[in-house]
């Protein structure tokens, strides 16, 4: 396939080994990669940084708190080598001053450099977002081994559904914020060039958005599949739904229990999901997937983004590391009007949505539970802490059930 | 740099993909942008940039997002900044003349702000027109446009607009509202004269970057007798608006002619005039806009006129348009039209409003006489 990728890639192709093999020391494979990413890139200003510098003093998200004069001046004349800028980066936390009760991170990455080049800013929100996660000096660990997993079998009385989603970049192509149409249209490519080669429980089928029959249309939307232009101004400001639909789809397996996203928030969203409570093999299938689909891209001469310091690569600092939500949609009638509810939740490192997701309320009791954490542990960790933690909650409802009383878990260790 | 060649990472990273790939697909579109960008015309026009770094991909952005309505036309593309009509000429040109009915690039556009020149306009029965309006847009020259400009930029067409508004007296003089700094008692007043403007919604709009930063910099300045009023960037650097109750236009243009040539007079005085040159008339962000930008208007009742089968044609030979009495895309209220010019750009202030007083005046005739049950078939206008 000789086209525009292949040449670039292979440029590219040095700046993703470096990080991968560490070039000796974790310091020196990073210094290596800066060095690499800040050459060259300068962007041609008119006026001094003072007379651009955000106004912020209404605002309160990740972006906002961090992003003092000092460094607004210092980042402001750099821009990655495809020209994503600090001001493109902060765009959406500019025109969002963010909510008084959730504190939006504020800012996304236009490509992977600009974890590198705008790093000044983005540690502090990284750290901030993450619990005090460095990424100076620590290193993320990735466990995709399923088979660590005990106890992931959940009493179905009680746990509906169960699910756990991810997402992966393409290294070498720009992110949604700032990718190009062709770009864009090269991710497409790549990912159901590599999803056709799937096989067994997950041999599936691509539906673009551009070309999906009413028919099909309508199947995707009665699964709940179909995914829609984004309308929350936290993603439109930050440029992701340019020439929407164009290089957008879905992608599912025969049997609807795995499936991935093209071209929305990410590059890719990985879900695997079923009815019930087995998160066992919900994750087991997470894992296969996610490796095949790894090992199909890789046999074309791609990876994904990733490095030891952040994980996986994606748009949002928020779905750095593992980049993994696993969730359940749980009915807990009682323990949920316990006062000590939130603090259970909170010990065992867990949140709680309504069933619509983010944002929505609970309906009738039943939540979507999932981990709060995504960076500085492993998806193996993650995982196991969502049914650990989902186990106990059944536990004390049926305490409750039964008259007797429950206990506030001791604080989960991070 | 040579015009076209203005320094741009992206635009450079770009060029390494194909025409192919990179070329929209404008498959579903119905929009002027659409109708007229060939591949060829994508791949002649993508390497270049203007000296502030926009790009034929900036200029589109909102008509690739925005495929369009099987009813209405709209543009599908904005300037960044003056240079562009010039740099993408090959892309604005065509659509300006399909827009502007047949406007060539050889053309030249009239200016003519010399109220004197208008004849009528204040005899506008009261009884059936309510109130009369005329509004424009003026950029300033050495700013980018709103599609494109820094905060800094931005910033800056505020205070100098705010210094050149602060020395306006009499008639003229007034008061400025940030945005962002006004108190919950101005903001509610200004909401009940109708003067306060919001962070636009249009995706329209959205797509072409406008509202990036808001609220910063956008403000609104108006004089004491709330006659004469100045968007600071919203869609454009400056809109001015003229208006009043009752029929008198030609008392709405005399205030916006003055009003206007005072303005300008300060900008130039501190060598910021307006953007403006002999073939496009008043440069300003949307291409529909070019020349004067003027819209005059009424809001008149016309219950019976509106039911004709004749209403359409008589507005088109009028030179007219119809909306709603809440603007563009809203319908009328109890028979009542905002009647206003169509036209923009090759005829000129004086011609465009003469347009609208001669044909209004016609119009309520023409109500006034299906109100007796009268016949108005001798009265249907020649084509202007």
């Amino acid at each position: 396939m000789a086209n525009s990728f292949t040449r670039i890639l292979s440029s590219k192709r040095n700046v993703g080994i470096l990080s991968l093999v560490g070039a000796g020391s974790l310091t020196a494979g990073f210094l290596l990669k800066r060095e690499h990413v800040t050459a060259g890139a300068n962007v041609r200003r008119v006026y001094p940084a003072s007379a651009e510098y955000p106004d912020l003093r209404k605002h309160n998200n990740c972006m906002a708190s961090h992003l003092t004069p000092a460094i607004y001046a210092k980042l402001v004349d750099k821009a990655t080598p495809n020209g994503y800028t600090l001001d493109e980066a902060i765009q959406t936390g500019v025109d969002n001053p963010g909510h008084p009760f959730i504190k939006t991170v504020g800012m996304v990455a236009g490509d992977e450099e600009s974890y590198e080049v705008f790093a000044d800013l983005l540690n502090p929100v990284i750290k901030e977002r993450h619990n005090g996660y460095d990424p100076e000096t620590m290193t993320h660990p990735t466990d995709l081994d399923s088979s660590k997993l005990t106890s992931g079998q959940f009493d179905e009385r009680y746990v509906l559904s169960s699910r756990v989603r991810t997402g992966r970049s393409i290294r070498g192509l720009s992110l949604p914020p700032a990718c190009t149409r062709a770009e864009r249209r090269e991710v497409e490519r790549v990912v159901v060039d590599a999803l056709a080669g799937l096989k067994g429980d997950l041999a599936g089928k691509y539906y673009s958005l551009t070309n999906m029959t009413e028919q099909e249309q309508q199947q995707l939307i009665d699964d709940h599949f179909l995914f829609d232009k984004p309308v929350s101004p936290l993603l439109t400001c930050s440029g992701m739904a340019r020439d929407w639909p164009d290089a957008r789809g879905i992608w599912h397996n025969n049997t609807k229990t795995f499936l991935i996203w093209i071209n929305e928030e990410d590059h890719t969203r990985v879900i695997s999901m079923e009815k019930g409570g087995n998160m066992k093999r919900v994750f087991d299938r997470f894992c296969a997937g996610l490796k095949e689909v790894e090992r199909l891209i890789q046999e074309k001469g791609w990876e994904f983004m990733w490095n030891e310091r952040l994980g996986y690569i994606l748009t949002c600092p928020s779905n750095l590391g593992t980049g993994l939500r696993a969730g359940v949609h749980v009915k807990l009638p009682r323990l949920s009007k316990d006062p000590r509810f939130a603090k259970i939740l909170d010990n065992l490192r867990l949140q709680k949505r309504g069933t619509g997701g983010v944002d929505t309320a609970a309906v009738g009791s039943t939540f979507d539970i999932s981990n709060l954490d995504r960076l500085g542990q492993s998806e193996v960790q993650l995982v196991q802490t969502v049914v650990d933690g989902v186990n106990y909650l059944i536990e004390c409802e049926k305490k409750l059930e039964k008259g007797q009383d429950i206990k506030v878990p001791p604080p989960n260790r991070k | 740099h040579p015009l076209g060649l203005g320094l741009n990472v992206h635009n450079d990273y770009k060029m390494k993909f194909s025409v192919d790939e990179e070329y929209p697909d404008l498959s579903l579109h119905n929009n002027h942008m659409a109708k007229v960008l060939t591949k060829e015309m994508y791949s002649k026009l993508r390497s270049k940039s203007t000296p502030s770094g926009f790009t034929l991909d900036d200029c589109i952005q909102t008509g690739v997002d925005n495929p369009g309505h099987p009813f209405i036309m709209t543009v599908g593309c904005v300037a960044g900044d003056e240079e562009s009509y010039e740099v993408f000429k090959d892309l604005f040109d065509p659509i300006i003349s399909d827009r502007h009915g047949g406007y060539k690039p050889t053309d030249k556009h009239k200016t003519d702000l010399n109220f004197e020149n208008l004849k009528g306009g204040d005899d506008l029965d009261p009884a059936y027109v309510l109130s009369s309006r005329v509004r424009t847009g003026r950029s300033i020259k050495g700013y980018t446009l709103p599609p494109h400009n820094s905060r800094a930029e931005r910033r800056m067409v505020e205070k100098l607009s705010i210094e050149a508004l602060a020395t306006l007296d009499g008639e003229f003089k007034g008061k400025y509202y940030p945005l962002n700094g006004m108190t919950d008692a101005e903001q509610d007043q200004l909401i009940n004269d109708h003067f306060l403007f919001d962070k636009p919604v249009s995706p329209l709009l959205l797509a072409a970057g406008m509202a990036r930063d808001w609220p910063d910099a956008r403000g609104i300045w108006h004089n004491e007798s709330k006659s004469f009023l100045v968007w600071v960037n919203e869609e454009d650097h400056l809109r001015v608006i003229s208006m009043e109750k009752g029929g008198n236009m030609k008392e709405v243009f005399r205030r916006f002619c003055v009003g206007l040539n005072k303005i300008e007079e300060i900008f130039k005085k501190h060598n910021h005039g307006f953007m403006w040159n002999e073939h496009l008339g008043f440069v300003l962000t949307c291409p529909s806009n070019l020349g004067t930008g003027l819209r005059g208007g009424v809001h008149v009742k016309l219950p019976k006129l509106s039911t004709h089968p004749k209403f359409e044609e008589i507005l088109t030979r009028l030179r007219l348009q119809k909306r709603g009495t809440g603007g563009v895309d809203t319908a009328s209220v109890g028979g009542i039209f905002d009647i206003s010019n169509a036209d923009r750009l090759g005829s000129s202030e004086v011609q465009q409003v003469q347009l609208v007083v001669d044909g209004v005046k016609l119009m309520v005739e023409m109500e006034k006489k299906l109100e007796k049950g009268e016949s108005i078939d001798g009265m249907i206008p020649a084509q202007k």
